[in-house]
């Protein structure tokens, strides 16, 4: 409505080419912003390389896969964070995908009207929530009911188990990997949620309700056409919490444990590059400060390999179902 | 709860009011500090009370040795605040002057349900193993033979352990590597080290934060957030061999060995101290300020805060547990001062 009225006055002011200075100038700042864009990522990748150079220089590119953060000696390497980046990740998206399609597809498809705001509202609220909330939710509420009856009873059920009995295997420290994903899930959850929410809204209503007239069940209506249907916009969902999930700092710090060793537990302390990052930033400087900041690179180089496979994954799949 | 929050209020009102006040007076040369955690309840305390005689105002960031040190070597503040005493080279490189300012205790705290303060004993062999990750539970052999009488659990220990650079650190890792061979061998002392076991938590109010919540953990802090918390801590044993509390008492028996007239840069580590009342974790903390000064009245006000501080500062410092430093050291670094800083050449103090 504004910018009609502005339109409007400039024009009855303008000269013998009403509105094209307007224009220019509204084309250029465009451009700008666009371009500003590229140019700032490039000066992040350009000062993450510069900062990690030393690290990289020292350690060479083994450094990706050395299991060391010794600040005493100024031996460090990547491993540790690396690996807790991925496990809490993983482990938040085991968690995460199914609940928000179930929640997702309860708000489209089978949710009475008198609930569907307070449930959407509900979720849309829990992505406004401040991730050191959710740390110190998870430190002070999650991590004693994980110590005292959750991983107790992961232990005793799985502990023993054949193959994958190391995995749920050690005390219960209630603060490590697991209870880092299970916060790590709720956090990404919202997001999620809303956006496969509105992919599914997508579907045509013709489509749905022609399913139904031919007499199929909510089931397999969600299955053969409202996934089908919308499994671009659904892969995206995952792929934007994903990269969430690897980037999340505050709320992981308070609950992953922050400890430079790889344990094959997954209760077990451990702790991930951008908690690493929050608990020494400060502190650090020579080459800690550099393998730190190659700690960063690396999670640049993960987050955006993530995105481009996902890039990648969407047009093969628009490809197959053209 | 509500009724702290109203006094929190009623303070920050209080504090807003009188900053405005301050503000709208003569304008005194304001000092910006940074650094330490370890001392920052001291430092603020003796602010407070300098501002309200000299109208001067101290703004302190309890930032981390590490970063105290960056930011004064960067000559963004006036003066950095380390517990880690720099030695001369490094001292030299930036133009420091360096002085202690105040001593103080660490303590190991624990949390093990049903086992008071000071009823848990432990020596140097025990807790090194603890950190170690050689002992790992509670009712281990090494941890009941010098508790007699005490029924300790079977619950896996939990250690807890500072995840940022630190001050605190620095004096604990120091002290583990005097009193315990494998420690010095494996890891070593540093402001961070690498932590053979346990999770870590970010200051001294994140350890105290995993301690509390945590059922069988242990870790280390100043011994005001112990207090300040009710944490659990445990008595340790000394040089001499006997087992003592964590009381200023027994900070100053340590505090009272250490010679600092041949110490230099009073770079001294008062770690496992001799005498039977000595606490074994003691550490003083130092501060920090450039030996060629630009802003002469600046530097003046920076020194005049800490001998006011150093000479009618004790009894708030003992309030707070800390040990403040002995009239004839107080002296040597008047003279420090006289000798060291100076601005155009010509020293700054008195």
């Amino acid at each position: 409505m504004t910018s009609v009225a502005v339109t409007a006055t400039s024009q009855s002011k303008g000269g013998a080419h009403p509105g094209r200075l307007g224009n220019t100038l509204f084309g250029g700042s465009a451009w700008t912003f666009g371009i500003l864009v590229l140019i700032l990522l490039a000066a992040v990748m350009i000062a993450l390389v510069i900062g990690a150079l030393p690290a990289f220089r020292e350690f060479g590119i083994s450094f990706i896969w050395t299991e060391v953060w010794n600040p005493g000696k100024d031996i460090y390497g990547a491993l540790a964070p690396l690996y807790g980046t991925l496990v809490t990740a993983f482990i938040a998206m085991i968690i995460g995908v199914p609940f928000s399609l179930g929640i997702a597809i309860f708000l489209t498809e089978l949710c009475p009207n008198y609930l569907k705001r307070p449930i959407s509202t509900a979720v849309e609220l829990l992505a406004a929530v401040p991730s050191i909330i959710y740390g110190m939710w998870g430190l002070f509420v999650l991590v004693p009911l994980m110590q005292k009856y959750i991983e107790p009873a992961i232990i005793a059920t799985f502990g023993n188990a054949p193959l994958i009995g190391a995995l749920f295997a050690g005390p219960p420290y209630g603060i490590g990997l697991l209870t880092a994903g299970i916060i790590l899930s709720a956090m990404v959850l919202p997001y999620m949620v809303s956006i496969m929410r509105d992919v599914f809204e997508t579907v045509p209503p013709q489509l749905r309700e022609s399913a139904y007239g031919l007499g199929a069940t909510t089931w397999e209506v969600v299955r053969s056409v409202v996934l089908p249907y919308s499994r671009v916009g659904v892969v995206g969902a995952f792929m934007l919490a994903l990269g969430r999930a690897l980037g999340e700092t505050m709320a992981v710090t308070f609950v992953v444990g922050n400890s430079y060793h790889i344990m094959k537990s997954i209760l077990a302390p451990g702790t991930t590059i951008s908690a690493s990052l929050a608990s020494e930033f400060a502190e650090a400087d020579g080459l800690q400060l550099g393998a730190l900041l190659a700690n960063g690179f690396l999670l640049f180089v993960l987050t955006f390999s993530v995105i481009g496979f996902a890039r990648l994954m969407l047009l093969r799949l628009q490809k197959q179902y053209g | 709860m509500s009724s702290t929050v109203v006094k929190t209020l009623r303070l920050a009102t209080l504090g807003a009011l009188a900053a405005l006040a301050v503000a709208g007076g003569a304008q005194a040369v304001d000092i910006t500090g940074a650094g330490a955690t370890f001392p920052n309840p001291v430092y603020q305390k003796w602010a407070e009370a300098y501002k309200a005689k000299t109208g001067t105002a101290l703004n302190y960031q309890s930032v981390g040795s590490g970063a105290g040190i960056k930011q004064i070597e960067a000559g963004t503040v006036d003066f950095g605040a380390t517990d880690k005493a720099l030695d001369t080279d490094e001292l030299k490189k930036n133009d420091l002057v360096q002085f202690p300012a105040v001593i103080g205790g660490i303590v190991p705290i624990v949390n093990l349900p049903g086992i008071a303060s000071g009823q848990l004993k432990l020596d140097g062999a025990s807790l090194g193993a603890i950190f170690l990750g050689a002992i790992t539970t509670w009712n281990d052999p090494a941890i009941a033979k010098i508790n007699p009488g005490v029924t300790l659990p079977a619950t896996p220990i939990t250690v807890v352990h500072r995840a940022d650079g630190s001050g605190t650190t620095y004096n604990f890792t120091y002290y583990l590597s005097a009193v315990n061979a494998d420690w010095q061998a494996k890891v070593g002392s540093n402001t961070a080290v690498d932590w053979p076991a346990g999770v870590g938590g970010k200051g001294n109010e994140g350890v105290s934060a995993l301690v509390q919540q945590t059922a069988g953990s242990i870790g280390y802090v100043e011994i005001a957030y112990a207090l300040q918390n009710k944490l659990t801590y445990t008595k340790m044993m000394n040089a001499d061999g006997f087992y003592v509390e964590p009381t200023l008492a027994n900070f100053q028996a340590a505090a009272a060995n250490a010679d600092w007239a041949t110490a230099p840069n009073y770079r001294l580590v008062l770690a496992n101290q001799k005498g039977k009342d000595s606490w074994p974790i003691t550490a003083a903390t130092f501060i920090l300020v450039h030996g060629k000064q630009t802003d002469a009245a600046k530097a003046k006000a920076v020194l005049g805060f800490f001998d006011w501080s150093l000479n009618n500062g004790q009894k708030m410092a003992e309030e707070l547990l800390y040990v403040p430093l002995p009239a004839a050291l107080v002296k040597q670094i008047a003279s420090t001062w006289t000798n060291d800083v100076k601005a155009d050449g010509k020293p700054v103090w008195p």
